[in-house]
């Protein structure tokens, strides 16, 4: 009975990970998107395009994390450790955009140094 | 008595290790580091799209010299790398170690042609004018996507060890965690690749 119990937790036990031919599909699933997103970045660049694009970056991403790297059956923890990485990331991020005022945009606040008007004349 | 305690299903101790936590201890360190790994890329994506959208000054503007078709075959490449990589854990797990060795095999492979595709890249944008010193935005560029090539070419390094370990008989299936730690770290490179894929390549103005 305990080398029952031994393999059990050497092997795990509870997880049914998904089969080869699984895997497959998720693959063939992300080239698709892969390939939706090719397709609209050879497009102009507006809201919707871009919108579009960080959709499907964020459907991978999550497919990637959720079935290949098993967060979909693992430790509710091993996801909470990386969802606080991506979330301090996103904070990063966001914090060093506020310091520069952009985010997908152009850059609109900065002013060339030759463009600098001088300094006005103090006369008494 | 002790069959009961034994086998009473415990919330969150998925892979029933002997640890305070109940899970692997490895595992979990590797978690925590990927987790550290977010804030790094992120910190180096911020600072390129940073200087994206700055006047460059001397040099080509990064945007101008991508070469689109070239990087999505790279990127599918590095994305079959995962599902190599994932069959090659389940492989292992099943006791099927010729079938594994050949999977991690194929993803070092994979890998290696990513890498060699990224060095044809730089040698190319050099080629173009657009040196690592050049301006801010090329610094910013090559600082972000060296970074990635190295997490990748360390991810190569992991897969021939592992490989040499299972041919020497060192990888038995009770390791298979070994395998599945690797894995974790060559997913994270392939999704921190998907991110700068989509806001570095295909959105820019």
């Amino acid at each position: 009975m305990a080398i029952a119990a031994h393999e059990e937790t050497v092997h795990g036990s509870g997880h049914a990970h998904p089969s080869d031919l699984q895997y497959v599909y998720v693959a063939l699933f992300l080239g698709v998107v892969t390939g939706a997103e090719i397709v609209l970045g050879y497009r102009h660049p507006n809201a919707l395009i871009i919108g579009s694009l960080l959709t499907l970056m964020v459907i991978k991403f999550a497919t990637v994390a959720l079935w290949f790297m098993h967060l979909r059956f693992d430790s509710l923890l091993f996801r909470r450790f990386f969802l606080t990485g991506i979330l301090l990331a996103a904070g990063v991020y966001i914090a060093i955009m506020m310091t520069a005022f952009q985010f997908f945009g152009n850059d609109t606040t900065s002013v060339p140094l030759n463009k600098i008007p001088p300094p006005a004349r103090i006369t008494r | 008595m002790t069959d009961t305690i034994v086998h009473a299903p415990i919330p969150d101790q998925s892979e029933g290790h002997h640890t305070s936590t109940g899970l692997s201890n490895e595992k979990l360190a590797m978690w925590a580091f990927l987790g550290s790994e977010c804030l790094l890329f992120g910190g180096l994506i911020s600072v390129f799209l940073i200087y994206r959208n700055k006047p460059v000054g001397v040099g080509p503007k990064v945007s101008q010299i991508y070469d689109i078709p070239f990087t999505s075959v790279s990127s599918f490449v590095l994305l079959m790398s995962s599902l190599t990589m994932v069959l090659a854990l389940a492989g292992i797990q099943r006791g099927d170690h010729r079938r594994a060795r050949i999977w991690i095999l194929t993803t070092a492979a994979l890998g290696a042609t990513f890498v060699a595709g990224q060095v044809y890249e730089f040698t190319s944008f050099v080629r173009e004018g657009l040196g690592y010193t050049t301006n801010l935005q090329s610094s910013a560029f090559y600082t972000l996507t060296g970074f990635h090539g190295v997490h990748v070419t360390i991810g190569i390094i992991m897969l021939l060890s592992l490989y040499t370990l299972s041919l020497r008989g060192n990888l038995p299936t009770e390791k298979a965690e070994t395998v599945e730690i690797v894995g974790l770290y060559w997913h994270f490179v392939d999704v921190v690749w998907i991110l700068i894929f989509t806001v570095v390549y295909l959105i820019h103005p």
